[in-house]
């Protein structure tokens, strides 16, 4: 038991020791022994770290473009993940073989042409870049592909016997019935795209469409290298939602990992 | 044929329809368009001025000291995360392998960076390594030991990139294995101990082989993972000090505006060395895993 504490405290104490620096003055940041407990509270680093630069925007950037990409995502993916499981089509192997591609093919090969692609259509300084390149899931087609074929073929022929078109089958049996990997998804989906810094880096050049990860991670140049208690400041900003979401939902974004991993 | 029959044959390739055009327009295309790069010198600011060089680009790549920099930085980040992380989660997931409420709530803590930002880690683990006014060094000196430059020396600045990666997805890959663990039959453990199997033979000829197909899984999807590092060493030393972290993709990006065809041509080498890792590990590996 005591060593299970310790490991934990391994890997809670970072996060512990980032809200405590988040509340120290600068003095207090650079006292050799260090300051565990803030003696008073700095609110005010918050104000400065949020006031160095649009945060609003990058705020509203991560919002929008994580919602976008999780919307999209279910659109495509689950009418493709119902193909797949139910009909027996020409060509249908190679377009499954497509879809474990894009699975393989990491967007770190690929991020130059895309890059170049969407510069020629004119959207670089839009936030479709960031939103695009993930319409379709691969991950999320495959899961939901598996979750699809267990559901009991007798309740959708008798649905085709009452005369139910596909859409409704998809709409009011697939669905509901697979509300469980369609979460799942979502929420991982939520996760990666919240927490990315690579492929904004990549593809935004201008402060308008730049999300949050890379505001905070930009707040080291904007407050030099010293200016710690700000910097954990900004950072606490955006640890918390993630934080908040994997309190409530930890068992599913746990499951959702867990799946991405063993699939 | 009629109406509803033409449907139905158009059906499925309309359902699938969107999902191909983004893996077509996302993934394929981007690919050939990658290669084609690799074969040019490539201006971008006049298209036109875009000269056809066939290979020269890849001759350029294997002669060049800082590619063979890069790429022996990115193994050796590699087998240092995969062997240290590999070996940490096996020890972790047997010993949090037990159903109580504590080991639940410990796998739950050390599952948390995996979901946290990597701005934010490698954030917070910079302030931590601070040679100064770190807390790493701090624990240091508290017990007697000399303090270290961490990232700001090309000695241990890869070091260091390496426990922050571990850090953060060795709770990730215990999850992994303790699933694996769960699906062990218990009557196979049970016909161990009335044999009177020692703990080592238990764990050596029972659990290890069952659990094998996850390992070796693991061992795959963590290699690739990490012959795509980037972030942590962009936020954390920008490939420094004296390109002692330059991994390959991180030397892609810092070519990516000034040299495209050449950023290219090392974009395809990175997919060549993905794939025939995959490969690899499938056909050789494959053969000594135990599958139920």
């Amino acid at each position: 038991m005591f060593w299970k504490a310790v490991v934990l405290m391994g890997f809670i104490f970072p996060f512990l020791w980032m809200i405590s620096t988040s509340l120290q003055t600068f003095e207090e940041t650079m006292t050799f022994p260090p300051t565990w407990v803030p003696s008073s509270p700095q609110w005010s680093n918050f104000v400065e770290a949020m006031s160095s630069g649009p945060f609003l925007t990058y705020f509203k950037n991560s919002v929008i473009v994580t919602t976008s990409i999780i919307v999209l995502q279910l659109a495509v993916m689950i009418p493709a993940a119902y193909a797949f499981a139910q009909y027996r089509f020409f060509g249908n192997k190679i377009l499954f073989g497509m879809v474990l591609l894009a699975f393989m093919i990491p967007g770190q090969v690929t991020f130059i042409p895309v890059y170049l692609m969407l510069a020629d259509a004119g959207m670089i300084k839009s936030l479709w870049p960031q939103i695009l390149p993930f319409m379709s899931n691969a991950f999320g087609i495959f899961l939901l592909r598996q979750y699809f074929m267990q559901i009991p073929q007798e309740i959708i022929e008798s649905a085709r016997l009452d005369n139910a078109s596909e859409f409704k089958i998809i709409w009011k049996i697939m669905i509901p019935m697979s509300m469980p990997a369609i979460s799942t998804v979502a929420l991982f989906s939520f996760v990666s795209h919240w927490n990315d810094y690579f492929w904004p880096l990549v593809m935004t050049d201008s402060e308008a469409v730049r999300p949050l990860t890379m505001g905070i991670a930009m707040l080291r140049e904007t407050e030099g290298i010293s200016n710690w208690h700000i910097i954990m400041a900004g950072n606490v900003v955006l640890v918390v939602p993630i934080l908040i979401v994997y309190l409530f939902a930890s068992r599913q974004i746990v499951k959702a990992f867990v799946y991405s991993g063993i699939k | 044929m009629n109406k509803t029959r033409v449907w139905q044959k158009v059906r499925p390739y309309a359902l699938v329809l969107p999902a191909m055009i983004g893996i077509l327009l996302f993934v394929v295309y981007p690919i050939l368009y990658l290669i084609k790069l690799s074969m040019f010198k490539y201006n971008l600011l006049n298209k036109d001025k875009s000269k056809f060089i066939g290979a020269d680009n890849y001759t350029e790549i294997f002669s060049r000291g800082d590619f063979y920099n890069a790429l022996t930085t990115t193994v050796l980040y590699t087998v240092g995360v995969v062997a240290v992380t590999m070996v940490l989660s096996l020890v972790i997931a047997l010993w949090l392998n037990q159903n109580t409420r504590f080991n639940a709530i410990v796998q739950a803590g050390i599952f948390t960076p995996h979901i946290i930002s990597i701005v934010s880690i490698a954030l917070v683990w910079m302030w931590l390594m601070e040679p100064n006014y770190g807390l790493l060094n701090f624990a240091l000196k508290a017990i007697g030991l000399p303090a270290l430059p961490w990232l700001q020396s090309s000695s241990t600045s890869l070091l260091s990139v390496i426990i922050v990666s571990v850090w953060q997805n060795v709770g990730y890959y215990s999850l992994l294995i303790v699933a694996a663990l769960k699906n062990i039959p218990q009557t196979i453990y049970e016909a161990a101990a009335l044999d009177n199997a020692s703990k080592f033979k238990v764990f050596y000829k029972i659990t290890l082989p069952m659990i094998s197909p996850q390992l070796f899984f693991i061992l795959v999807i963590m290699t690739i993972g990490s012959f795509k590092v980037f972030d942590t060493v962009k936020i954390m030393t920008g490939g420094g000090p004296n390109g002692s972290t330059t991994t390959l993709v991180y030397y892609i990006y810092e070519f990516r505006t000034n040299s495209i065809g050449y950023a290219s041509a090392t974009g395809v080498v990175l997919m060549a060395i993905i794939t025939v890792l995959t490969f690899i590990y499938f056909r050789l590996l494959s053969k000594k895993v135990h599958y139920q």
